[in-house]
C-alpha cells in the first residue's frame, strides 16, 4: 500500500483547534468537518487539496483538544498520510484508531516542502521526495498498530479478535 | 528496576507484576468518560460492534457540558443522541442540565474518581484526576467506544518526568501559576508521551483545587498524565466525596525518571501565558501594558470554589472597568450553590460581572463569550491557541483567577494587590 500526492507543509504545534475549530463541532459528519479542515491556519487548504495529498509538519502535530473530529476531517478531506517530526499523543492514537496513516520522521519533516511530490510506502516505511530526489526511512508501525490500520480502525480490529 | 507511581497503577490494572516504559499493555478501566461533543462520535463507532451493550453501566460517565444548555439545533441533536444512548443502556452516571457541571470538576465532586483508578475520557483534560492519585488520560471517541464496550484500553507504558516541589507559594500564587511556570519551562511538548509526577514537601501547601488545576494542564505540556501522591488532604477529600475504596500507590524509591526538576514554590510569581501558546509565559512584573476587552473566570482548569473565592475577594466592593466584559462560570451546580451561599455571586454581580450556569462554553469558542477580531481576553482557561475563543485575530492571555479578577478592575493585565 502506498500514498502518493502533493504536500501541504506546516510548522510546529499545529493544534486540533486550527485543524477543526470548535465552532464546527456541533456536527460529527465527516464531509461537513472536511469542508472546514485547517481553516484557521490555511484558508486555501480545502480548495487546493486533492485526494491522496499529504500533510507534512514539524513537531507536536495535533496538540491540544482530544477531538477525533481532527483526524476525521483530515481523512475525509482526502489526505492519504500525515508525516511529522513528532505527534501529540492523543492525535497519534486517534489517527491510528480511525485508520489514518501517520508517520513520525524528523528527517522527512525537514527535507520536504509545500508543493513537493511525495510517495510513502506503508509496508517499508520508506518516504520518497520525488521532487527533490531524496528518500527518508520512516518509523515502521508496531505489528498490532499495523493490524488496526489494515482493519481500517480499532472497532473492526476488535470485532476480528 | 523500580516503577513510577503511574507504572505501578498500570501494572496492577494490566494484571502484571511489573511494567517497563515503552511496553504495550491492555489495562482494565475503572471509568470511561465522554461529553456532548465526543460521545456522539463514540456512539457512531459503537454501532460497528458485532457485540451489543456496554461493559458496565455504572463505570461510564456521560457529561453534557460543552454546548449545554444547547446553543443551537445541531448541538441539541448531539445531546439528544447521547441522552437516548444513556437511557437505552441505563447509564447511571449521565449528567444533563440541572445535574451537570464541567466534567472534570463534576466527577471528583460526585466521588466517581478515586486514587488508584485507571480512567480514560474522550476529553483531553481527563488528566485532571491525577490530583487524586489516579491514572487518567485523554483519548478520542473511538478509544472511548472501545472502552465502553470492552472495559479495556491499550496503553504504551510512559516514562516520567519528576517535579519535586519545595517551599510555600506566596499569597497570590496559585496552582495555575505553578503549572504555567512549568509549561513555560519545559514547553508545550516538554512532557510528550510522558507522565508528569509531582512530589515533594511543597505539595502539602497546595489545596486540592490547586492540585486539580496543575494536573488538568499536564496535557498542555504534552503529558500523558499528571499525578500527585495521595496524602492526608487527598484522602480527606475523597472520603468526603466518595464511598469507593481507595487504592493508594506510591513510586518506588528506585523508580527511574527521564528528568527531575526541583521547583521552589516560594520563588514563583503570578504568571501569564501570552498568545498563542501556553508556553509563552511571563511573570506578572514582565507583562507590560496590555489593555483587554474581556475576562473569563471559570473552566475545568479554574472554575472551582477556591478559584471563585479568590476572585470574589478581589472584586468585592470594586467595579469591573467600564467597557470590560467579565464572565464568571462556576464549574458545577454544587460550586454554584456554595458560591451563592458564601455571598460570592453577590460580590461578582455587584462588581458588574455576569455569572453563568456551568458550561465549557467560552473556553473552546463554543458560546457565552466569543471574541471579535482584535479583542483581547484574560482567561483562567487552559488554551490560548489561534482562534480558540473566537476570531483568529483575537488574543487570549491565560492567568490565575487572582490575576483575571484584578485585570477586570483595571482593564489591563494586572497583578493582584492587597
Amino acid at each position: 500500500m502506498k500514498a502518493n500526492g502533493t504536500v501541504f507543509k506546516y510548522g510546529d504545534n499545529v493544534d486540533t483547534d486550527v485543524i477543526i475549530p470548535a465552532r464546527y463541532l456541533n456536527s460529527s459528519d465527516p464531509k461537513e468537518l472536511a469542508a472546514h479542515c485547517m481553516e484557521d491556519i490555511d484558508k486555501e487548504f480545502v480548495n487546493k487539496v486533492s485526494p491522496g495529498d499529504l500533510i507534512v509538519a514539524d513537531k507536536n502535530f495535533g496538540c491540544g483538544s482530544s477531538r477525533e473530529h481532527a483526524p476525521i476531517a483530515i481523512k475525509a478531506a482526502g489526505v492519504s498520510c500525515v508525516i511529522a517530526e513528532t505527534f501529540a499523543r492523543i492525535f497519534y492514537r486517534n489517527a491510528i484508531n480511525i485508520g489514518l496513516p501517520i508517520i513520525e520522521c524528523p528527517e522527512a519533516a525537514k527535507g520536504i516542502e509545500s508543493g513537493d511530490e511525495v510517495e510513502v510506502d506503508f509496508d517499508s516505511g520508506l518516504i520518497t521526495n520525488k521532487t527533490k530526489g531524496t528518500t527518508f526511512q520512516g518509523q515502521a508501525f508496531p505489528e498490532f498498530m499495523q493490524k488496526i490500520i489494515k482493519a481500517e480502525g480499532l472497532i473492526n480490529y476488535i470485532n476480528q479478535k | 528496576m523500580g516503577m513510577t507511581m503511574t507504572q505501578k497503577i498500570l501494572a496492577a490494572a494490566a494484571g502484571l507484576p511489573e511494567v517497563k516504559a515503552g511496553q504495550l499493555i491492555e489495562a482494565d478501566l475503572d471509568l470511561v468518560l465522554g461529553n456532548d461533543i465526543t460521545t456522539p462520535v463514540a456512539i457512531h463507532e459503537m454501532d460497528k460492534f458485532t457485540t451489543e451493550g456496554v461493559f458496565h453501566k455504572d463505570k461510564i460517565a456521560l457529561v453534557m457540558d460543552h454546548f449545554v444548555p444547547n446553543k443551537d439545533i445541531k448541538s441539541a441533536q448531539h445531546c439528544k443522541c447521547v441522552r437516548e444512548f444513556a437511557c437505552k443502556h441505563e447509564i447511571s452516571n449521565y449528567f444533563d442540565v440541572g445535574e451537570m457541571g464541567i466534567e472534570h470538576a463534576l466527577l471528583p465532586e460526585k466521588g466517581l474518581t478515586v486514587a488508584g483508578d485507571v480512567i480514560i475520557g474522550a476529553d483531553s483534560h481527563t488528566c485532571t484526576y491525577g490530583a487524586l492519585g489516579a491514572f487518567s488520560t485523554g483519548v478520542g471517541s473511538t478509544d472511548m467506544a472501545a472502552g465502553m464496550a470492552t472495559g479495556k484500553a491499550w496503553f504504551k507504558v510512559p516514562s516520567a518526568i519528576k517535579f519535586n516541589l519545595v517551599g510555600k507559594p506566596s499569597k497570590w500564587v496559585s496552582g495555575k501559576d505553578v503549572i504555567l511556570h512549568i509549561i513555560g519551562m519545559i514547553g508545550v511538548d516538554g512532557a510528550l508521551y510522558k507522565s508528569m509526577e509531582f512530589t515533594g514537601e511543597g505539595i502539602a501547601s497546595l489545596s486540592m483545587d490547586d492540585r486539580f488545576t496543575i494536573a488538568n494542564m499536564a496535557i498542555e505540556a504534552g503529558g500523558k498524565n499528571g499525578i500527585f501522591p495521595v496524602d492526608d488532604r487527598a484522602i480527606a477529600y475523597m472520603k468526603a466525596h466518595s464511598r469507593r475504596g481507595l487504592k493508594v500507590y506510591g513510586a518506588d524509591p528506585d523508580a527511574v525518571y527521564d528528568e527531575t526538576y526541583t521547583i521552589d514554590l516560594s520563588t514563583l510569581k503570578p504568571t501569564v501565558a501570552f498568545p498563542h501558546l501556553p508556553e509563552n509565559t511571563r511573570t506578572i512584573d514582565q507583562v507590560g501594558d496590555i489593555k483587554i476587552d474581556q475576562v473569563v473566570i471559570g473552566s475545568c482548569t479554574n472554575g472551582r470554589l477556591d478559584d471563585l473565592r479568590v476572585a470574589a475577594k478581589i472584586l468585592q466592593g470594586k467595579k469591573v472597568a467600564k467597557g470590560i466584559r467579565c464572565i464568571v462560570i462556576p464549574a458545577t451546580q454544587k460550586i454554584y450553590l456554595d458560591a451563592m451561599e458564601e455571598g460570592l455571586l453577590k460580590a461578582f454581580i455587584e462588581a458588574g460581572a455576569i455569572v453563568s450556569a456551568p458550561t465549557c462554553g467560552p473556553c473552546l469558542g463554543g458560546y457565552m463569550g466569543i471574541l471579535a477580531e482584535g479583542e483581547r481576553c484574560v482567561s483562567t482557561t487552559n488554551r490560548n491557541f489561534v482562534g480558540r475563543m473566537g476570531h483568529i485575530e483575537s488574543e487570549i492571555y491565560l492567568a490565575s483567577p487572582a490575576v483575571a479578577a484584578a485585570s477586570a478592575i483595571t482593564g489591563k493585565i494586572s497583578a493582584p494587590i492587597e
